[in-house]
């Protein structure tokens, strides 16, 4: 099913050399839809393709075959309609937080006045309200998750592709930074593709919920969940006493096992 | 003999040389160990720190419990002033400290000689020992009445004086009369004997070589006091050195320094991040760099001379090759560093290559470029020194070179002193504007 409006990942394999004369099939015939505003978590074990396949949306890789597109138009390269979040690490650190957070208006020429609102609104959205000129290494590993969060937002961008954004963080940060996140996909209701190691996570703040396997990289299953609408006014802690929550984590948790488990098996196989 | 064998017989000299020294080694780390046994009485009676650091029970082997002590270091200095003054006989410094120096005053001692028919006579020798840039004093001697008469000499400390004894006496060595002793000490042909102050030897000729105490102190033509070393910056300063004012001589080296690198940085940066940006600019410069990278800048002092003189141009063109490959090798280094997560988010937010460039690249490297400056400013201030030791009109180099000519080592000490404060001024310098330039380095 192809629509016009929203993300469509068409038929997508990536397929590339390695320097000994093999070559490695990164991902097979990938077909997916997003609708505008939705929020998908993708899951899998390492080596199933997710951070290729969301550097290919990004527009940072061009596929060996087939194509995506955003609203109709073909991705070929970076553009600011695709807002990324990094695990750690991509902010500026030569720029205040608040520089930081209005560089992408600012590439675009947008006014200062207009860029000074933008900033500060969104910097009192995602908490930093008092932050605004600190240089961004005074900040913790989770501010910094916040400011680099608010600085894609200010480019309002169709789709924000998270590569892990909240994977360094401890326990206690990473939950609520979570409920950030639910809260900023609800108010703006951008479209988001969050790529986790995390089972929980992905429950959690996955309205759909991908499923990768390896060898090829592969969607293996998908799943569409009520717990990220449950999450937008409910406290995590308590989204997670679900019943079917722990159902679920178990089921998932059980085939992520299973999959590295036959990974394992192949590399033995082969030694 | 074989180069092998040469330089075997060449570590075996080292080798007795290191020996030499290593009790004055083992002596100045005792020295050490004492101020600090010192030190540590002395902390006592002081009110105990109470920060962190203090509270800590691992010190040893915890590298940040390692602070440089200011009061060793304050020790330190001022133990190479005291040393140096001790040995030099310093005013600046007590009596007391000084080390024994030469001898200098009255002395003199008797002989005995011993003529052919197998008698022998005794006369005196006074010798009086003047200071360096005193008029020796006139003598006047009371020959006495024997054969042998009575002699006086005047002699300059830290050297020695031939004394024909028999130049005055009745006869001479050709007549057959021989040294025997002196002061009652027995001595033959080329033996020496030690009277109070003095040193008396015998010739192979038969004279006497009369040589006063030198004592442990240093000469001023091997080492002068700290006092000479300031009087003659104080010269130097108002008067000029070589035609040139001390202000010039700095000032010229500084120029070169400041001009060769700029030169260095101007060409080294833009190189450096078509280096890092281009696989084709990579490809071609980076055997060139590697090459001229380890080709310390003094081998091309010679080459410098033939192609451009020894004028302004040569010496900057040395101190650009200098720093240029320093430069382009940091830069290129600051390029390769950028995180790609920086670029791709930058890429994201809709920059252009060319914000991207403006940006992202060119402050993320600057890091990197700051080291890179510090060391070529190092790197180059080494240069213009060993370039004016070689062959300069005016600057810091030229002025040791041409006073260890004239054997001025006052100017010598002084010129290693200030060039030493010079480069250490030029590298606090340049962490100084790296602090206020690049705050964010190693924090990203």
């Amino acid at each position: 099913m192809t629509t016009d409006h929203g993300l469509n990942i068409n038929n997508l394999s990536m397929r590339f050399d390695l320097p000994n004369g093999g070559s490695v099939q990164a991902l097979k015939n990938v077909n997916l839809n997003l609708k505008s505003g939705e929020l998908m978590s993708v899951l899998g074990p390492s080596g199933c393709g997710k951070t290729t396949l969301l550097n290919i949306i990004a527009g940072f890789l061009a596929p060996t075959e087939g194509e995506i597109q955003l609203n109709a138009s073909t991705v070929t390269g970076p553009s600011a309609e695709r807002g990324m979040v990094f695990q750690q690490g991509a902010l500026f650190e030569w720029m205040s937080v608040r520089e930081n957070v209005g560089f992408g208006p600012k590439m675009k020429g947008t006014p200062r006045g207009e860029i000074r609102e933008t900033v500060d609104h969104l910097l009192d959205t995602v908490g930093l309200g008092d932050f605004k000129e600190k240089a961004v290494y005074e900040l913790s590993g989770g501010m910094q998750q916040r400011v680099a969060l608010a600085r894609c937002l200010a480019n309002d961008p169709d789709v924000i592709l998270m590569d892990e954004p909240l994977g360094a963080l401890d326990a206690l940060t990473r939950e609520k930074m979570q409920s950030l996140v639910l809260k900023l996909w609800k108010e703006t209701g951008k479209t988001i593709i969050l790529i986790t190691h995390s089972v929980e996570e992905a429950l959690l703040l996955g309205e759909r919920l991908l499923v990768m396997a390896p060898r090829p990289g592969r969607i293996h299953r998908e799943y569409r969940l009520p717990f990220a609408d449950l999450g937008v006014d409910q406290d995590l802690r308590e989204v997670k006493k679900h019943p079917d929550y722990a159902e679920k984590r178990e089921e998932i948790l059980s085939m992520i096992w299973d999959m590295e488990e036959e990974i394992m098996g192949r590399m033995e196989a082969q030694s | 003999m074989s180069i092998f064998t040469q330089l075997i017989s060449e570590l075996l000299g080292i080798l007795a040389t290191f020996v030499m020294v290593l009790p004055y080694l083992i002596g100045y780390v005792l020295l050490i160990m004492l101020t600090l046994g010192i030190w540590r009485i002395v902390r006592r009676f002081m009110t105990p720190k109470q920060d962190f650091g203090a509270l800590k029970t691992v010190t040893f082997g915890d590298e940040s419990a390692v602070t440089s002590n200011s009061a060793a270091s304050v020790i330190s200095i001022a133990l190479i002033f005291v040393l140096w003054g001790s040995f030099t006989g310093s005013r600046w410094l007590p009596s007391v400290l000084h080390m024994p120096g030469a001898f200098q005053g009255e002395a003199g001692f008797s002989y005995t000689i011993e003529l052919p028919d197998g008698s022998t006579q005794d006369a005196t020798v006074d010798v009086v020992v003047f200071g360096a840039g005193e008029t020796p004093p006139k003598l006047s001697v009371d020959e006495g009445a024997q054969s042998a008469k009575n002699d006086g000499v005047a002699i300059q400390a830290y050297r020695n004086k031939l004394l024909k004894w028999d130049a005055n006496d009745e006869f001479s060595r050709k007549d057959g009369a021989k040294i025997i002793a002196i002061n009652g000490q027995s001595i033959a042909l080329d033996g020496e004997v030690f009277v109070p102050n003095l040193r008396v030897a015998v010739t192979p000729k038969g004279t006497l070589n009369i040589e006063p105490n030198k004592g442990v102190q240093m000469e001023p033509i091997w080492l002068p006091a700290p006092e000479a070393v300031k009087d003659r910056l104080v010269e130097i300063a108002t008067a000029g050195f070589k035609n040139f004012m001390l202000v010039e001589h700095l000032g010229y080296s500084l120029f070169r320094v400041i001009v060769g690198f700029f030169f260095g940085a101007l060409v080294g940066i833009p190189l450096g991040y078509a280096m890092g940006l281009s696989d084709w600019f990579r490809g071609w410069f980076d055997p060139i760099v590697e090459f001229m990278r380890p080709v310390p800048p003094l081998a091309l002092i010679p080459l410098v001379i033939i192609w451009a003189g020894i004028g302004e141009v040569g010496k900057i063109i040395l101190l650009f090759l200098a720093a240029l490959w320093i430069m382009a090798i940091a830069a290129r280094a600051g390029v390769s560093g950028v995180r790609i997560s920086k670029v791709h988010a930058a890429y994201s937010l809709g920059a252009s290559k060319w914000q991207i460039m403006r940006y992202v690249i060119v402050p993320n490297s600057l890091p990197e470029i700051f080291t890179g400056a510090r060391v070529a400013m190092g790197v180059c201030w080494g240069t213009v020194v060993a370039a004016e030791l070689v062959a300069a009109e005016k600057g810091a180099g030229m002025m040791i070179m041409v006073a260890s000519k004239f054997q001025q080592t006052d100017v010598v000490i002084l010129g290693i002193i200030l060039i030493g404060a010079i480069g250490f001024a030029i590298d606090m310098l340049m962490r100084w504007a790296e602090k206020i330039m690049v705050p964010w380095k190693g924090r990203g």
